[in-house]
């Protein structure tokens, strides 16, 4: 007893369901093509030419369109929904008719006469890390920022010599005064000095002369060191000097091979002439020597 | 914005920002209609080009005056209009006796004429003959074919792909199911094509999907297809050729299952299976001394003839 009455119970709630499905679903021969993306469907289907002669047009027409659109919303029903903002929307795929552009597609930008370049050179952009932290750099960006605004303003630029900072050094103190008092016509050549004032260390040196008269065991001394170089046959060394140049010609050499044009503009050099020191130049010390114009920073030969 | 070689060069923010938009993108703008009058227009085709007008509202323009031109003739002016209002979907109506209220419908692109399809008015009732309560403006339409015209003859294919260009509106990822009401309805036979527009109606069905009823609004068409241009096999493949950017790359070796389960593959190195660690014992523990081995590796027999 029971048991027939749920199979009963079941097959009602069959009949039931299919009874409900009866009013949303419809049959045709071939199956519509969707193109969900724009609402599209496409009918297949040839259309009954005698219902289409014998019905009312408008009718027929309707209840075509009743079952496609049927079809089409049964579809759209079966994509993912979701309750937006108290809306019950649908998620759409893409489009998938095939359809033409509007306007071609938009060509990628010509390259900058920079880029042009840094591709015929094979320049890549480089990274800024590989900038490191520079406590100085900050500082002097800051003064030159303040300067700037100092400018901008009017205000009277403070210059090299005293640098606005909240507290000075001594050193700087004094390099301050330095800077004053050499900041006149005659270069602070006339300025007094105070009662304690030590000369500013480390400023640009003067030359210095030997008395004209004066250590006669000296001078005697240095003349016949000339005299005894001039005298002596084998020329003299410098090896200093010697090591400097035969670098120098090696850099020379290679940079000229770099530049793969061998021959165009190359010196003719004598290399062994080069090596050798003529006669007196740079044997002197003191007022002979420098006479000529040499560089005085040029090292003399050790004695 | 001076003119200058040809080009036009913007001259504020603002006309930048104006010819920015109408440059060619990636992702297109949603394709714009510009409706005309011929020379001479029916009251039937000037009441049907406001009804269209109605049914493509925000991306359409109306022209109000007549403009005297015979696309099929010499699209040139047309190519003007279509350029000067961003424009690349038409529809052109005249009346005349040889070619009675005349519809154009047409597409461009890069504002050359793609397609163009003259279509007959036989029969037609507008928005305002059919008393009914109408759809909200600019509301997505529902297109629907039916006909195996549409699937089978080249030409109405072409038609069916102008009509959906025409009437499908802005490209949009989610719909509100509740503004699903209106349904455009093409119907290819005998000759003739049938447009008819309804309000759709959702009733309950007693499951999850609605059952359908639909109700006239109008405008409805009984259109005849006289003459037709299709663009070339060349252009327009041209014109459907995507930009290289718009499709995102495949990603290789991922997978995924009809339950959504993402699989991926991956290629391992062979396993070395001396460095193995198996169980640890006391017997097995290397000895400090070195293992003193009784048994020799079995030597390999070499063969010497």
């Amino acid at each position: 007893m029971a048991a027939c009455s749920i199979e009963d119970v079941l097959a009602k709630a069959e009949k039931d369901e299919a009874e409900k499905l009866k009013s949303i679903t419809v049959n045709k021969e071939l199956d519509l093509e969707f193109d969900i993306g724009n609402l599209l469907a496409l009918d297949k289907n040839s259309i009954n030419l005698r219902e289409f002669k014998q019905q009312n047009k408008e009718d027929f027409l309707r209840s075509l369109a009743r079952d496609n659109a049927q079809l089409l919303i049964n579809e759209i029903w079966k994509h993912p929904s979701e309750r937006v903002e108290d809306v019950i929307v649908v998620k759409l795929p893409d489009p998938t008719t095939p359809l033409p552009r509007e306007k071609p597609a938009p060509k990628p930008r010509p390259p900058t006469k920079w880029e042009q370049f840094a591709k015929l050179k094979g320049i890549q952009k480089k990274k800024k890390t590989n900038l490191v932290w520079d406590e100085e750099r900050v500082a002097k960006n800051e003064f030159n920022r303040l300067r700037n605004v100092a400018r901008a303003q009017k205000i009277k630029v403070p210059g090299i010599g005293l640098a606005p900072s909240a507290k000075q050094s001594k050193a700087e103190l004094s390099r301050a005064v330095s800077v004053a008092k050499t900041s006149t016509a005659s270069v602070g050549k006339f300025q007094d000095h105070l009662p304690k004032e030590k000369t500013p260390k480390n400023t640009g040196k003067k030359r210095t002369f030997q008395p004209v008269i004066g250590d006669f065991a000296n001078e005697k001394q240095k003349q016949l060191d000339l005299l005894k170089v001039m005298d002596s046959k084998k020329p003299r060394l410098e090896i200093t000097k010697a090591v400097n140049k035969q670098m120098r010609e090696e850099d020379a050499e290679a940079a000229s091979k770099r530049r793969r044009v061998p021959g165009q503009k190359g010196r003719k050099r004598n290399m062994p002439a080069k090596g050798k020191r003529s006669g007196p130049s740079g044997k002197g010390k003191g007022k002979a020597s420098k006479g000529r114009g040499r560089n005085p920073r040029m090292k003399q030969g050790n004695r | 914005m001076a003119r200058m070689d040809g080009v036009v060069k913007p001259k504020t923010k603002r006309s930048k920002r104006f010819l920015q938009n109408r440059e060619a993108k990636l992702v297109e703008n949603a394709k714009t209609a510009m409706i005309l009058k011929g020379g001479n227009t029916s009251e039937t085709v000037t009441h049907a080009l406001k009804d269209v007008y109605a049914l493509k509202k925000p991306n359409a323009v109306l022209y109000k005056k007549k403009n005297i031109m015979r696309p099929f003739e010499d699209p040139t002016s047309l190519e003007f209009f279509s350029k000067k209002s961003d424009c690349s979907l038409f529809l052109f109506g005249s009346h005349n006796k040889k070619r009675p209220n005349n519809l154009i419908f047409g597409r461009m692109f890069d504002s050359h004429v793609l397609d163009m399809f003259e279509l007959g008015v036989d029969r037609f009732s507008s928005l305002k003959d059919i008393k009914s309560t109408k759809c909200a403006e600019g509301t997505k339409p529902m297109l629907l074919f039916a006909g195996e015209l549409f699937h089978t003859d080249t030409e109405y294919t072409r038609l069916r792909s102008v009509l959906t260009d025409f009437f499908r509106g802005p490209t949009v990822s989610a719909v509100r199911l509740a503004g699903l009401e209106h349904v455009l309805h093409f119907t290819a036979q005998d000759g003739k094509i049938y447009m008819r527009s309804y309000r759709v109606k959702l009733k309950k069905s007693g499951c999850r999907t609605p059952r359908v009823e639909l109700e006239e609004i109008g405008p409805a068409f009984d259109f005849v297809l006289r003459r037709t241009h299709l663009a070339s096999d060349d252009l327009y493949k041209t014109a459907h050729r995507q930009p290289r950017g718009l499709k995102a790359k495949k990603k290789k070796n991922i997978s995924h299952d009809t339950f959504g389960t993402k699989y991926g593959r991956l290629h391992m190195q062979k396993q070395n299976l001396d460095k193995l660690q198996t169980r640890k014992m006391k017997g097995l523990r290397k000895r400090k001394g070195g293992v003193k081995s009784g048994q020799t590796p079995p030597k390999k027999v070499i063969n010497t003839q």
